[in-house]
């Protein structure tokens, strides 16, 4: 078990949503990233996921797809997001994630990016533009250095398909809310309630919902539904402010309601 | 040759795309695979090659540039004389006859020149679909014709901003609206990329070019080519010309890149000539990137070519040695345009110039008695304003 897997089984037995954050490594600059996963931290997030910025990300709306090109442009590079996991292992033991597309890794070396990673402290690898169907190589590495390959989950995968990614994805399973890129929505499409029942009765995997989350009230209908929720482009929205200080205050204004909404009881399912 | 289940020319191809699109892309093999075969598909569709893109295009014994290069007997396949002026169009009617199949009311693609544009808008009208094409604003600019032409067809061309305004980025916008689109949607790509099954079915589509040749040859020549001469941005009018000769060991295949300014600056999209292995828009081939997996920006005088990957079953031509992958540069290819238009009363696109270059360049290596077969994959109108900036 790594410190993800650790964290998700104590988050079950505690009864506790998990608060995953995303921030793109590198942005608004290389030195920030360390400073902003201790303020998540400290703000109730319980996992992060870092993305390693790729030239090309069609997955992703204008939020990430700015805050990658501009972390590129500021240096960031595969072996730089390594160092600032080792970094930050040195004070922290929030599970690490990795969120990105496949070419960065395919060049580094898939092998050795997996053994690198490994030993750096990194928990999980989400890699969007590989599904089961094309991530035997990545899941044969998962098992031998110990980090949790996630897959995704998406109101268009058809039933047949469901159960193997359910069976393959490692850790938890990413919940894709919409059909669509990255970015916030205002609400969820009424039919994600459905597609959330259906798949929680298929697997005792944790489900993590993500995608177009951006403000607390959007979680009342689905929390009860799923073991946490990931918000990626609201968190990368705000740490494009100028001052690590302006950052800090206004990501813990921004997670504190979400944190409070998640601890929160409420009834039924 | 026939890629295996999964998608794969050898070890390139398969299918790297985000889960939100798997659905559709099954669905779409599925439909595929199956109207590949159905008689009716087949008889409609080349009815429509026929009829409405003045199918067969002829293969056109080239006299005077023959003449003048004193090497072999130059013919050119005239993809330029399809209806909308290129090769595009035997893709895009096959691709939209699909999306009615599969019930899809939306069509999107992307474009580079505009040609493959024009050629989705074209087919759209036809079958009464709405279109939006994603067209890199730098490509806006300089094939602003097509752009006029797509209006008039009743498409919606949509600018793209991010990257480098070229057609990697309005690939990537287009996939992103696929993803958001996906269940009414159906993504027209033009060339012989993407995820399985884009790059078989686009080559199958766009092999109506090598069969033509092949039966054209035969009958005028009474033999097959020793040579097939193409350009390769994406790779689609060259694949549709080499593939229908895979087996025909004896018949060369020459592709010819975009060199740019030239392989020894960063200015050029010749991917496989300068590039290495990546994935990019959903398949494994060959692509331009940096050391850390970044994918670079490219260059070249035609917007068709400018493009940082290719083809998969391209890649696999190359690294088994079945074709050979060369480039000539801006320079060069300003050069024949103007050549060729003067000699041979025909304005070629600069794409289809890349491979008239060639010819041009290296004319001398071969016999007198070669057969060399060019694709001249679209007409240059387009191009009259690029060509004149350059100059």
């Amino acid at each position: 078990m790594n410190r993800l897997e650790k964290k998700l089984k104590k988050l079950k037995a505690t009864g506790r949503k998990a608060l995953i954050s995303y921030i793109t490594a590198g942005y608004p600059n290389i030195g920030s990233t360390k400073k902003i996963v201790s303020c998540l931290e400290s703000s109730g997030t319980d996992i992060i996921e870092l993305g390693l910025p790729f030239s090309d990300p069609i997955a992703d709306g204008p939020v990430i797809q700015h805050s990658s090109h501009k972390a590129l442009e500021r240096g960031m590079t595969p072996q730089i997001i390594l160092q600032i996991i080792s970094r930050i292992r040195k004070t922290s033991q929030i599970p690490l994630i990795i969120m990105t597309y496949l070419n960065p890794v395919y060049r580094y070396g898939v092998e050795r990016f997996f053994a690198d990673a490994s030993k750096a402290g990194l928990d999980g690898m989400i890699i969007p533009d590989i599904t089961p169907e094309e991530g035997r190589v990545i899941i044969n590495l998962s098992k031998k250095y110990n980090i949790s390959v996630i897959f995704l989950i998406t109101p268009t995968t058809v039933k047949s398909r469901q159960g193997f990614i359910l069976e393959k994805s490692r850790g938890f399973v990413y919940v894709v809310s919409i059909t669509g890129v990255t970015g916030p929505r205002k609400e969820f499409h009424p039919s994600i309630i459905q597609f959330l029942k259906e798949i929680r009765r298929k697997t005792k995997k944790p489900l993590m919902l993500g995608f177009g989350i951006s403000h607390p009230q959007q979680l009342k209908k689905v929390k009860n539904l799923v073991d946490g929720v990931i918000i990626g482009s609201a968190i990368v929205k705000i740490t494009g402010k100028p001052t690590q200080s302006a950052i800090n205050e206004a990501l813990k204004r921004f997670l504190k309601p979400f944190r409070a909404e998640l601890d929160r009881r409420t009834n039924g399912n | 040759m026939n890629p295996n289940k999964k998608g794969y020319f050898g070890k390139f191809g398969g299918r790297f795309v985000p889960e939100t699109l798997m659905n559709a892309i099954e669905e779409l093999t599925d439909t595929y695979f199956r109207m590949r075969k159905d008689k009716k598909f087949n008889q409609k569709l080349s009815g429509y090659l026929k009829d409405f893109v003045g199918r067969p295009t002829p293969l056109y014994f080239a006299q005077n540039f023959t003449n003048l290069l004193k090497g072999p007997k130059i013919y050119f396949k005239r993809e330029d004389l399809c209806h909308t002026g290129s090769h595009k169009i035997n893709n895009t009617i096959g691709q939209v006859l699909l999306a009615k199949e599969i019930g899809k009311t939306r069509i999107i693609a992307e474009t580079g020149a505009g040609q493959h544009g024009v050629a989705t808008a074209t087919a759209a009208a036809l079958f009464g679909l709405k279109c939006e094409v994603y067209m890199g604003e730098e490509d806006i600019k300089r094939q602003s014709v097509n752009v006029e032409r797509m209006k008039l067809l009743g498409t919606k061309v949509v600018p793209v901003s991010s990257g480098t305004k070229t057609l990697k980025d309005a690939i990537n916008e287009a996939m992103r609206d696929w993803v958001a689109n996906v269940e009414d949607t159906f993504y027209v790509i033009g060339s012989a990329i993407g995820p399985h099954p884009y790059p078989l079915m686009v080559r199958n589509f766009q092999s109506v070019i090598g069969k033509e040749v092949r039966k054209q040859l035969l009958s005028v020549e009474g033999r097959l080519p020793d040579c097939l001469v193409a350009c390769v941005g994406g790779g689609s009018n060259s694949i549709g010309l080499f593939s229908t000769f895979y087996n025909d060991k004896k018949v060369k295949f020459i592709g010819v890149e975009a060199g740019g300014f030239g392989l020894n600056t960063p200015k050029h999209s010749s991917t496989l000539g300068a590039g290495s292995v990546g994935i990019l828009h959903g398949t494994k081939t060959y692509i331009l990137q940096d050391k850390h997996g970044q994918i670079l920006p490219t260059h070249s005088i035609s917007a068709g070519l400018d493009y940082p990957g290719v083809g998969p079953e391209h890649s696999f031509y190359k690294e088994s040695g079945r074709a050979q992958y060369v480039s000539v540069t801006d320079k060069e290819v300003l050069k024949a345009f103007h050549l060729f238009s003067e000699i041979e009363g025909i304005i070629p696109a600069l794409e289809s110039t890349h491979a008239i270059a060639y010819m041009m360049k290296n004319a001398k290596k071969f016999k007198k008695s070669d057969v060399v077969v060019v694709g001249l994959s679209g007409r240059g109108d387009k191009d009259s304003g690029i060509v004149e900036e350059n100059e």
